[in-house]
């Protein structure tokens, strides 16, 4: 641990450290632009110059000098102020003063290090550069002439999406930053380049105009376009939800989101049910609540099947059991069947964080860029910072990082392929990642149970089991039993007289179709066009919510907007239609509703990572067979709220189906 | 006056032939087995005792840069030896001259201090507009090659030791040692921070060592002829001799090898014929390539030319490359265009540099034609003192020195040009 002295004050710190750590470490604010904790160091901006001594009598690049025994820095000397005016002064003559009319203006870096460390006024007389805008894809949106050059998207793009699309050409005051050939953006991770970028360069192009941040209500809220549980903030200005930003959380997103996490949130405020409907004569007929209410009483009989979506909160999924009972709730909605006696054996036990760790992984039928981006970036950083293989048995598919694919026979789990034995064997934290590619298919999950044995995935202080779910309620939904033995097909097969479906979508209605169904949910989707009733609920964003990612992790989001027209958070629907069916549910409240939750399933009550502790169910595990493809056809239409979104469909169009789109300019 | 017997380039005319038999006939390539067999840090202990400074520009202590290479290096990150040839300094044409006319001296000096500081190839960058050069370096590489004085058991001293030939792309940045180890691994040539220094983590993440080309093509002769004999040349830290290049207004240009120290008088009388119209009509001397501030004639006519010499004037050796500027010199423009070049070969990468360049350059251009204010003047000397020691890598620097060394020196001329396009005359009025 060496000694500093910052400014006077002596501390010290993390042998390693560099001098801005310490210098944080001290309370000095130290300015920066390039520097970023989660990218490589590049050391160009200039901007965090401090006074260190020993050392060559100049300012020096606090963020890319390592601390030394002894070392004394100043951060507010008369040469580290004239340094900072100095380099302030050069970053802006080159850019323009078009804030007013510039979308990063209230959050922009350049703006406020400009006020706190600038010189006030320009000696540039010149005329200033101009740079021709860049096409980086349908999230970006480019304003090049006032790129600062501090290559922050380059790395990113580099280090955390995989990809070699963006850099920087040219060279002195023509260097600019564009992708590959001005293509879009071949990345899931696109968007997170609009945070990163300190000035206003690149920013979100479906968001383009649409506010200034201090005119927005900010709530902190829970993605549920993946199982991932990215931490999110959902910024609102009266009753629209404008924008969905990435909240620090290391266990989970660190700091990232994917494209659908930021924007599909345009599909909140299209093809919404903001009423109630009844089908007569085979038509959807708006109706009042009072009267669906009481279409679903003439078909009620003490019980009914639930069939839970993949977005739906842990409050709408328990309160919907407490109404119709525990015995026909189902959440896989595709039809898969596995096994949920031992939650430990369907969770991802490694944990988000904990598979940077790993030492050899092998993928069983996971596409895991397209089923969970942000673990896909985890193992992205396995591979960089450990050299950790990655081994695959699945159809061949682009992972941006190299992998071993080992064919798409499922027999490779029964017998490992040699390279595969002898990397196990040599490894110290070796995992397996099993999708839903794979687990569709009979006997893979007591296979792989039995490799994980085979090869002590399991050991010590470490559980390299996983399973990888990609739908936001599927930990929850199997915490509060929305398995049913068999899967879909054997709980339609019960012929329930009534079922509710709770947002969901993917499901195969023909099931169901001597049931009367009853479509509780908040878009005009799939699941609406076979439903009997129609019971207009909340979507994510306008419900607090309780989410178990596909971890175990238990986490909240709060409401952010109301929901429109008629609609109602889904838990007070039922409460309300229990009243009508005359088994008054016990709780009026969300807290209540939720202190019931936490006495059925303790570990729903308290936020953090359940422990489901490690048991391994006995199972089949006779394998053939291959693995035909992945579920996600379409990263971008996965659910009723992308699939309303202008942005995702033209992602869509654009990324998946290569549709060209031209800008109007052209 | 250096004697015809004390010169190491006995070849840089060109008046013979540049092949391995004429340069073996030379002295090159003769019993450079005995030589390597003295040890490595023999060799390194007669380097640094010959007093050899860097001759890229910074004179950094050659032998003391090898003594910073790990000992024993590992097949897995073995040393690398990287030899500048991007010749890139306006002035600077040394190297060139050593390349076409005397490959072997730098491929021996090559074998020798690549078996110094034990590594396990040397690569040569090139400039890329060399192309003849080029082409003779990669022909005297294969002849080493045939003739066993590469490769496996080169020149039969039991050491292994491959030399490469990389042609660059004409960037000026990649004369910069770590900005040519990136453009060696094939990026973009682009400076790296320091530390890790390339000593620690070079070419490919292992240790390397850039030297100039000049540096390593007199090691071979020091260490035939012995430390003391190269040291017994030039003063005090400033040992040895140097190719000096001198261009500009002196009656005859040349590239010629001398004591260094030499009084920049006597150089110029004896292999120059002296300067264009006389003693008297010399305006300015920029004594290290364009790099270094300029210094006027008064102060130049005796300083011995060598880099505490140069040092004390305000300048620096630098390349030795010697600009002459006589009197009919457009002194503003004539930095003004060196503004452009540093301009043109920013790479773009840090900020001070990026824009600090097109700033001054801009600024000076308004000089040459007098198109500006007075306090311009000061803005632009300010402008220069932010770039200087606030970049990645030295050519921050580099563009600020000439500007300074201007302002430093000219300012009156600068003056008379604004008052002159404003049609001012008070200045005479005062007089």
């Amino acid at each position: 641990m060496p000694k500093v002295t910052v400014d006077g004050l002596e501390l010290e710190v993390p042998a390693g450290a560099t001098v801005l750590q310490a210098c944080e470490m001290a309370g000095k604010e130290i300015p920066r632009f390039c520097y970023h904790e989660r990218l490589s160091i590049a050391g160009n901006c200039r901007m965090c110059l401090v006074e260190v001594a020993p050392g060559p009598p100049k300012p020096q690049a606090s963020c890319a000098l390592p601390v030394t025994e002894g070392q004394i820095i100043k951060t507010d000397s008369p040469m580290v102020k004239k340094a900072r005016e100095g380099v302030m002064e050069f970053l802006l003559i080159n850019h323009p003063l078009d804030c007013p009319i510039c979308d990063q203006g209230g959050e922009c870096d350049l703006q406020d290090q400009s006020v706190a460390y600038g010189r006030g006024a320009s000696r540039f007389e010149e005329n200033k550069r101009a740079v021709t805008e860049k096409y980086m894809g349908p999230i970006v949106k480019t304003a090049m002439t006032r790129c600062i050059q501090c290559t922050r998207c380059v790395r990113f793009t580099e280090e955390v999406a995989g990809i070699e699309e963006v850099g920087a050409i040219g060279r002195g005051e023509n260097m600019q930053i564009t992708t590959y050939l001005e293509h879009a953006m071949q990345s899931e991770l696109s968007g997170n380049v609009v945070d990163l970028c300190p000035v206003g360069a690149l920013t979100s192009k479906p968001y383009a105009f649409e506010a200034r941040p201090w005119e927005l209500k900010k709530t902190p809220s829970i993605d549920v376009m993946d199982a991932v549980g990215t931490n999110i903030r959902l910024d609102s200005r009266g009753r629209a939800v404008l924008r969905a930003l990435p909240r620090i959380n290391d266990d989970v997103n660190e700091e990232w989101a994917s494209d659908k996490t930021r924007h599909a949130v345009d599909g909140l405020t299209h093809r919404r049910l903001d009423k109630p409907y009844i089908r007569k004569d085979g038509k959807l007929v708006a109706a009042s609540w009072a009267e669906a209410f009481d279409a679903i009483k003439a078909n009620w009989s003490g019980d009914a099947a639930v069939i839970a979506g993949d977005q739906v909160d842990c409050e709408t999924m328990f309160a919907a059991r407490a109404l119709a009972g525990a015995s026909m709730l189902e959440g896989r909605q595709t039809g898969l069947a596995y096994d949920t006696s031992s939650l430990s054996a369907v969770n991802f036990n490694t944990t988000i964080a904990g598979i940077e760790n790993a030492d050899v992984i092998l993928l069983v039928g996971s596409d895991l860029r397209r089923e969970a981006p942000l673990v896909n970036t985890r193992i992205q950083k396995a591979i960089r910072k450990r050299s950790a293989k990655v081994f695959a048995i699945g159809p061949v598919t682009d992972l941006t990082y190299k992998v071993e694919w080992l064919g798409d026979d499922l027999s490779a789990l029964a017998k490992a392929p040699k390279a595969l034995a002898d990397a196990l064997k040599a490894a110290e934290r070796p995992a397996i990642i099993v999708g839903g590619g794979a687990l569709r298919y009979e006997g893979v999950h007591g296979a792989a149970l039995a490799f994980a044995s085979k090869y002590k995935l399991v050991r010590d202080g470490w559980n390299g089991f996983n399973v990888l779910h990609f739908a936001a309620a599927r930990m929850g939904g199997l915490m509060l039993g929305f398995a049913h033995d068999g899967g879909i097909k054997a709980l339609a097969a019960k012929s329930p007289k009534l079922a509710f479906f709770l947002a969901a979508d993917e499901a195969d209605y023909s099931l169901f179709a001597g049931s009367f169904k009853v479509y509780v949910g908040h878009h005009g989707d799939n699941g609406a066009h076979h439903a009997d009733v129609i019971l207009p609920g909340a979507a994510y964003s306008e419900k607090s919510g309780t989410y178990v990612n596909l971890e175990g992790r238990v986490q909240r989001g709060e409401r952010a907007v109301f929901p429109p027209g008629d609609a109602r958070e889904d838990w007070a629907i039922f409460r309300a239609l229990s009243d009508v069916l005359g088994q008054r549910l016990p709780f009026d409240s969300l807290e209540a509703l939720r202190a019931e939750m936490a006495k059925a399933v303790p570990a729903l009550g308290v936020e953090g990572l359940a422990d489901y502790g490690w048991s391994e169910p006995t199972l089949p595990s006779a394998v053939n067979g291959k693995i035909a493809d992945y579920p996600i056809k379409d990263f971008y239409l996965t659910n009723a709220i992308c699939r309303a979104s202008e942005t995702m469909q033209r992602c869509s169009a654009e990324l998946v189906h290569g549709t060209q789109y031209l800008e109007a300019a052209e | 006056m250096l004697a015809d017997k004390d010169r190491i380039f006995t070849n840089l005319y060109g008046y013979q032939d540049f092949g391995l038999k004429a340069a073996q006939a030379r002295g090159d390539w003769d019993k450079t087995a005995n030589l390597m067999k003295a040890g490595q840090d023999a060799i390194i202990e007669e380097v640094k005792a010959s007093g050899l400074r860097g001759r890229g520009g910074a004179g950094f202590p050659t032998g003391m840069k090898w003594s910073f290479m790990p000992k024993a290096p590992t097949p897995e990150r073995p040393n690398f030896l990287v030899i500048n040839a991007d010749e890139s300094e306006p002035g600077s044409c040394k190297d060139r001259e050593i390349i076409r006319h005397d490959p072997h001296k730098l491929i021996e000096g090559a074998l020798i201090a690549g078996f110094a500081m034990r590594a396990r190839a040397a690569y040569i960058y090139i400039r890329g507009e060399y192309i003849f050069e080029a082409k003779v370096l990669e022909k005297a590489v294969a002849e080493a090659y045939a003739a066993g004085l590469l490769g496996k058991n080169a020149a039969k001293s039991g050491y292994d030791f491959d030399v490469f030939v990389h042609r660059g792309a004409g960037a000026y940045i990649c004369g910069e040692e770590t900005a040519m180890i990136e453009s060696l691994e094939g990026k973009k040539g682009q400076p790296r921070l320091k530390p890790p220094f390339p000593a620690g983590a070079g070419l490919y993440g292992c240790p390397t060592t850039v030297n100039n080309v000049e540096s390593i093509a007199v090691v071979p002769t020091i260490l035939r002829r012995g430390a003391a004999w190269f040291k017994s040349f030039g003063r005090e830290n400033n040992h040895g001799t140097k190719l000096f290049q001198i261009s500009g207004h002196v009656e005859k240009p040349c590239v010629v090898e001398e004591e260094m120290g030499i009084p920049f008088r006597e150089l110029i009388e004896k292999h120059c014929g002296g300067i264009r119209g006389g003693w008297d009509n010399l305006l300015a001397v920029i004594p290290g390539g364009s790099s270094v501030p300029l210094v006027p004639a008064a102060m130049m006519m005796d300083v011995p030319m060598d880099f505490d010499g140069c040092k004390a004037v305000g300048s620096g050796l630098g390349t030795a490359a010697v600009i002459v500027m006589d009197k009919s010199t457009d002194i503003v423009r004539a930095i003004s265009r060196l503004s452009y070049f540093y301009k043109h070969e920013s790479c773009g990468q840090c900020t001070p540099c990026r824009e600090g360049t097109g700033w001054m350059w801009r600024v000076m251009e308004k000089m040459r034609t007098g198109n500006a204010e007075i306090g311009d003047i000061d803005t632009l000397y300010d402008v220069t003192k932010q770039v200087e020691g606030h970049t990645i890598c030295a050519l921050g620097d580099a563009a600020a020195w000439p500007i300074q060394g201007l302002i430093k020196h000219f300012r009156p001329e600068m003056e008379r040009r604004i008052h002159e396009a404003k049609g001012d005359d008070m200045l005479e009025a005062a007089e």
